[in-house]
């Protein structure tokens, strides 16, 4: 089980891993969050986002266990 | 929760926290207009595709509740499509915010997006009509046809006939299709992930409230036995 938790944290790390650096463009080309990337407020975004999504995935995470305990119990 | 039979749960969280990250900061094409709102297409497309999936084991399950009628099949049939319409009606508000600020306006009568409303409408139909019924088994087997005809429906109206006109969405007429966003190989990276991921997420919210209703549905047998 374990062993599980930890591959996928791998999976997670390697995925993330492939990741390049947001390359910082010049003018004449559509204007994109350029600012925001040098900055790297962009992080916060990405953090805050990410908290709101874990907190619903370990919301979804208490509910499945609380059905596989009724589960148990209502045989 | 056994990891073991529950491994897929795992790699949905794995892909869409992915997602997130990825989706915000992976190099994506400078394009007009859409300009950095091309990242939408991580979160608002994947809505759809993974619709599409829970929508055809939906009907699947009503195809095989005719087959062989037993009320898990039919509970598996309704959750399902239940699911289905909440990704789907998230697929719509995510569209139609990315249009207002794309396109100009929350709503255009573009072929697409008219097709799409209608899809859903069939849907809550299906709702509605469960909720209309009394006798379980009538209930099931009339909701497992209507399913059928629910799912034949939609999927020309959603895939088939905004290909044929001209449509501001792309993938339709003569648009530059969002295959050619896709082309981009740094999105493609983001892009499949973030399908399986918000789909495996779709079946497990249908998996929970499946198991939920199953066990409401033993004990009233109890009460009854």
């Amino acid at each position: 089980m374990k062993n599980s938790w930890r591959n996928a944290f791998l999976l997670l790390l390697t995925l993330l891993a492939s990741i390049g650096q947001a390359v910082a463009q010049t003018a004449d080309t559509p204007e994109m969050a350029d600012a925001l990337r040098q900055s790297g407020k962009i992080y916060v975004v990405v953090a805050v986002i990410l908290i709101v999504v874990i907190g619903l995935i370990g919301y979804l995470i208490s509910l499945d266990r609380k059905v596989s305990r009724l589960e148990k119990e209502i045989r | 929760m056994s990891i073991k039979r529950n491994w897929w749960k795992v790699l949905a969280i794995v892909l869409v926290l992915y997602t997130v990250v990825a989706g915000l900061l992976v190099p994506v094409p400078r394009l007009d207009i859409v300009n950095e709102s091309i990242r939408n297409l991580y979160f608002h497309v994947p809505m759809w595709f993974g619709m599409t999936i829970i929508l055809t084991t939906s009907v699947v399950y009503s195809i095989r509740y005719l087959r062989t009628p037993t009320a898990r099949l039919d509970t598996l049939a309704h959750e399902s499509a239940k699911t289905g319409i909440v990704m789907g009606l998230l697929g719509l508000a995510t569209g139609s915010m990315w249009a207002r600020y794309t396109w100009g306006a929350w709503w255009t009568s573009d072929p697409r997006l008219n097709g799409a409303a209608i899809a859903m409408l069939i849907y809550g139909a299906y709702i509605v009509l469960r909720s209309s019924f009394t006798d379980e088994q009538q209930r099931a087997r009339i909701s497992a046809v209507y399913n059928i005809f629910a799912f034949a429906a939609a999927i020309p109206l959603l895939f088939v006939l905004p290909r044929l006109t001209d449509s501001l969405h792309p993938g339709a007429g003569g648009n530059p299709g969002f295959s050619n966003y896709d082309l981009d190989s740094n999105m493609r990276m983001v892009f499949y992930p973030a399908v399986i991921g918000w789909t495996l997420i779709g079946f497990w919210i249908t998996q929970v409230s499946s198991r939920l209703e199953f066990l409401k549905q033993k004990i009233y047998e109890k009460q009854l036995a």
